[in-house]
């Protein structure tokens, strides 16, 4: 991704506006006792689509962003998504996987290693916290959630920041035609 | 270039990692008036006011969603629902005995029939629910300027929420019962039996009590109230006689030691609206 004023303008918008919609609607609604939680699916999906190093940025920043006004540890949150993002990244990098569902698979695998990760922390911390099934089927549940929106969440990502991808084959047929080259049809 | 590209990837890495780490080790290690938290206060103020108002933005979005969330769980809630009554109806019963027996024992001490009134409540709606399980708090619109302080109770219409964690002028943080740090002592059902009550932790939503005599005949159905002060050297944060819960259920170990009395929690924390807190909560010792 070319990153530029516009560009880290709009990632810090999507980061803002997630976090507003996970704090204030999301994390109300519940089903089966747990709510989804946006948070990882956007760090993952911006790493995904804009590659590792920013997506290390975004996790970070988002991190230390849910750390902040909620009074939590500082630095948990911030560890966790850098990892994540980093990760989501990387996976793109090394193997630029092509499959529509491709997404799906992330976003479930950065959910589940944002919770682990979350949880390991905790205990390091020193939270007297025996891996209960409660605990077990929350996050299993929270990862199940996520799966299911993971496709939307990564649709919307994708389509704001589209415009600064130079390698979207759409966008580059689209260029194509609109810049005076010839149409597959013309070329045929 | 490309494996400039690949250090500049790999320092980013480094900077970030070493970055959350140091903040983790510098907050954990402060106190509370510490220098992070104090950013974390500032941060608070800030974005409290733009949270309340992203809160009344999505409230069409989490109504609606929070239909299809109620239609799911309606059948289950009904079940319990139907329980609970049952278990109230044989409740009143001996509640109306008690409460004869209450109202003759407050004429003879001339005890204060106001409630929890004498205790300052201050009415706040929250605006922000913990995103994770690990906390167990909440957001508040109301602070230091509305007489809200560290460490006042929170009720609701069903019992004991909290405490007040944190506060700024307009918005203070909640800590819920159910959080790892909750601990307070409490007596359990008519014969009034002494203990302590902690969250069960690794099962969100289960408190734990702990009799102080491990033979105590606790029942299932005892409803749990917080003892208040018992001691005035050691204040109690909270007043007396606010109830906390229900024991829901008794997992009994290998003789009484090693029993583990689970208590319901009186309020739905997962559709907690309302809250007062209590900004007077030793006003009964300074009646005194």
């Amino acid at each position: 991704m070319t990153l530029s004023g516009r560009s880290v303008l709009r990632l810090s918008l999507l980061g803002l506006f997630g976090w507003l919609l996970q704090i204030t609607a999301i994390s109300n609604v519940t089903i089966f006792g747990v709510p989804a939680d946006l948070i990882p699916l956007l760090v993952a999906f911006a790493g995904f689509i804009a590659g590792s190093t920013t997506g290390a940025v975004f996790g970070f920043s988002l991190g230390l962003l849910v750390d902040l006004p909620s009074f939590q540890t500082l630095g948990v949150n911030s560890l966790v998504f850098t990892a994540v993002g980093y990760g989501a990244g990387r996976i793109r990098e090394l193997r630029d996987p092509a499959h529509g569902l491709a997404p799906v698979a992330v976003g479930a695998a950065a959910t589940a290693i944002a919770a682990v990760g979350f949880a390991l922390l905790q205990f390091l911390l020193g939270v007297k916290a025996p891996v209960s099934l409660l605990l077990l089927r929350d996050t299993l549940m929270i990862v199940l959630l996520n799966t299911l929106i993971a496709l939307p969440v990564y649709a919307v990502m994708h389509r704001a920041l589209a415009s600064f991808l130079p390698d979207d084959p759409r966008r580059r047929r689209r260029r194509a035609y609109t810049t005076g080259g010839l149409s597959p049809l013309s070329r045929a | 270039m490309h494996d400039k590209a690949v250090r500049r990837r790999r320092a980013v890495l480094v900077v970030l990692v070493a970055a959350s780490l140091i903040l983790l080790t510098a907050y954990y290690g402060e106190s509370s008036d510490g220098r992070l938290h104090s950013i974390q206060r500032g941060a608070l103020g800030v974005l409290s006011p733009i949270q309340e108002g992203a809160s009344r933005v999505f409230k069409p979005v989490r109504d609606l969603f929070g239909w299809f969330g109620d239609t799911i769980d309606a059948k289950d809630q009904r079940d319990e629902a139907l329980e609970q009554r049952d278990e109230a109806r044989a409740q009143i019963a001996s509640m109306q005995q008690q409460l004869a027996e209450a109202k003759q024992r407050g004429e003879l001490n001339q005890a204060d029939q106001a409630g929890l009134s004498k205790y300052g409540p201050v009415d706040a709606r929250i605006f922000v629910h913990s995103p994770s399980n690990w906390y167990q708090r909440v957001t508040i619109n109301k602070g230091k300027s509305d007489g809200v302080s560290r460490g006042d109770p929170v009720i609701n219409g069903a019992g004991l929420v909290g405490k007040v964690e944190e506060t700024t002028g307009g918005s203070a943080i909640v800590t819920l019962i159910t959080d790892q740090s909750f601990a307070t002592s409490v007596v359990v059902g008519q014969q009034r039996f002494a203990g302590s009550i902690t969250p069960a932790i690794g099962a969100p939503g289960d408190l734990l009590f702990t009799p102080v005599d491990a033979t105590a005949n606790v029942r299932e159905g005892d409803f749990v109230y917080t003892a208040g002060t018992i001691d005035e050297e050691v204040e109690s944060r909270y007043p007396p006689a606010v109830q906390v819960g229900t024991v829901s259920r008794i997992d009994f170990g290998e003789g009484d030691l090693d029993k583990r009395i689970h208590v319901k929690p009186a309020a739905d924390f997962l559709r907690l609206d309302m809250l007062q807190v209590l900004t007077e909560p030793h006003a009964d010792l300074e009646a005194k």
